[in-house]
């Protein structure tokens, strides 16, 4: 299967803190790859990584390389902005424009940039909601306010918002850890849906949901890529004692 | 006395020299205000503002020229820093590296320190003196001084308050970060900023220092910019120094109105300001 991306001695450091070491991996087009580890062990930094979102964090430093479809994301006169419009973010929280309507959340990455014709947009956030799933719920209120949804209606929402924008990559910061047991089903469910059209990277606390959603898992520790192996491997025969540990719950 | 009599007894006094203090603190505030009304109620009239000040020892006559004045100097002022302050706290917000910021911030807290009398002194040297005439343009300045720095540094606390993660949800949606600032953050801060914008307002409607030899005032309609011109403050200051009886009466009015206009001001900016926040 074809590589989407591919992360090349990609360190991250925080000022003196060295938070991502050395790490070089590939992730597959149209599968999920979770990323699980314990807190702290740079998991959610790779994946900011992947879309410069530590661009702007003050003190933040990368080296090494992140490969988007043979192009190098940090090589100069690349346009983050661009990137990030291949590469899409969900994020932990569900984090919907408080101020605007659901339609227009849907719609943001569009309005936000400029003009767009009204029924263009119309069809956009109609394919957007139904492609996760909230199109029946919400057809009928599409001008109400979004924060008027439950969280996992929220966390949908920001889903939509995001493949609004036809990215390739989708990456997913924990998007059900603040969620119910039920949403957090119905998330895991459309992950399944969209690989077929986007290649998904998923940081996950919760190692049953990795198991459950993901083709291949990486398992973080310190900073360090300790495995990276298909998910079936990982979780019955991982190669390394310390993966071992870490799933069976011996530590972390 | 028993243990639990006692703490209450001391509970008592406690409460009660709270509620002394508080009392201390609102007497001054109503009797200026009680005091104001009494002397100037009874000289407002329609004529107060339609007509500009008659001569002396003529009856009647308003500060019609005055409250124009003002309405110009305080849009002009306005119109000056509102954009600096604004502009220059998305700046301190969302872009500067620490040191300058934190400069910035030090040079606007100065600012707001100096007395406003130095300020009309700094506009004289400039703009007065420079252009040989004391002018609108001149008092405009002077008050947009004041202004900028409340407006910078309430605008900046605001910003900082809009969630790092609605700047993320932009951000990762491929919105340039000069259009995020724009469209999501400072759209959601919008409110407070305002409340900050009509507080400076407040702020700079009651200065007379600064325009004392700047804006200078007159007695008469004047329309030019790069002329003296008319403000209440100044219209209350002068009247109230002057020896007659009908003058004195007005500046009571212009006073009132003055106060009236301020709190006002207060209080709508009190309501944007309470208006709830989301909190993700």
């Amino acid at each position: 299967m074809d590589t989407k991306v591919k992360l090349d001695k990609l360190n991250v450091y925080f000022g003196q803190n060295h938070a991502v070491k050395a790490v070089t991996m590939d992730f597959r087009a149209n599968s999920v790859t979770a990323i699980i580890g314990p807190s702290g062990c740079g998991k959610s930094t790779v994946l900011r990584s992947i879309n410069r979102m530590h661009d702007l964090t003050p003190g933040a430093r990368v080296t090494g390389s992140v490969v988007f479809d043979e192009m190098d994301i940090y090589d100069r006169g690349i346009d983050p902005v661009l990137i990030r419009r291949k590469i899409g973010m969900v994020f932990q929280k569900p984090n919907p424009f408080p101020a605007m309507s659901i339609y227009d959340n849907v719609i943001a990455g569009y309005r936000l940039n400029g003009r767009i014709a009204r029924s263009e947009a119309d069809e956009i956030v109609e394919s957007s909601l139904q492609r996760v799933a909230l199109w029946d719920e919400v057809k009928d209120r599409l001008r109400a306010n979004s924060m008027e949804l439950s969280g996992g209606q929220q966390q949908r929402l920001c889903i939509a918002r995001t493949i609004a924008v036809k990215p390739e990559v989708i990456l997913m910061d924990e998007p059900a850890s603040a969620l119910d047991p039920i949403s957090t089903l119905k998330i895991e469910e459309l992950i399944e849906e969209l690989k077929e059209k986007y290649t998904i990277i998923i940081v996950t606390h919760n190692m049953q949901q990795a198991a459950r959603v993901s083709d291949v898992t990486a398992f973080f520790y310190m900073g360090d890529l300790i495995e990276c192996g298909e998910t079936k491997k990982i979780f019955t025969t991982p190669d390394r004692k310390q993966t071992e540990d870490y799933i069976t719950g011996r530590f972390g | 006395m028993t243990g639990l009599a006692w703490r209450k007894a001391k509970n008592g006094i406690m409460t009660l020299m709270m509620a002394g203090f508080t009392l201390a603190l609102l007497i001054p505030l109503v009797l200026i205000f009680v005091h104001i009304v009494r002397m100037g109620f009874s000289s407002i009239s329609f004529d107060f503002f339609t007509q500009i000040p008659k001569p002396t020892g003529e009856a009647g006559g308003g500060m019609a020229n005055g409250i124009f004045g003002s309405a110009i100097l305080i849009a002009l002022a306005g119109a000056l820093g509102i954009p600096v302050g604004v502009f220059g706290a998305i700046y301190l917000s969302e872009y500067g590296g620490n040191r300058i910021a934190n400069f910035i911030r030090f040079a606007a807290d100065v600012l707001s320190g100096i007395p406003s009398i130095i300020t009309g002194m700094v506009a004289y040297t400039l703009l007065v003196v420079p252009f040989k005439g004391f002018s609108a343009l001149a008092g405009a300045c002077a008050l947009s001084l004041i202004m900028i720095p409340i407006v910078l540094r309430t605008t900046e606390e605001q910003l900082k308050l809009v969630p790092t993660s609605l700047r993320e949800a932009a951000l990762a949606l491929g919105v340039p970060l000069w259009r995020t600032t724009l469209k999501v953050t400072l759209r959601s801060a919008m409110k407070g900023v305002m409340t900050g914008i009509l507080l400076a307002v407040a702020r700079i409607a009651g200065e007379t220092a600064p325009l004392l030899f700047t804006a200078l005032g007159n007695q008469f309609w004047s329309r030019k910019l790069t002329e003296p011109m008319a403000a209440m403050p100044l219209q209350i200051f002068n009247f109230a120094i002057s020896p007659y009886e009908d003058w004195h009466r007005l500046a009571w009015a212009g006073a009132l109105v003055l106060v009236t206009l301020m709190f006002a001001l207060s209080l709508t900016a009190r309501y944007f300001g309470r208006e709830k926040r989301y909190n993700p």
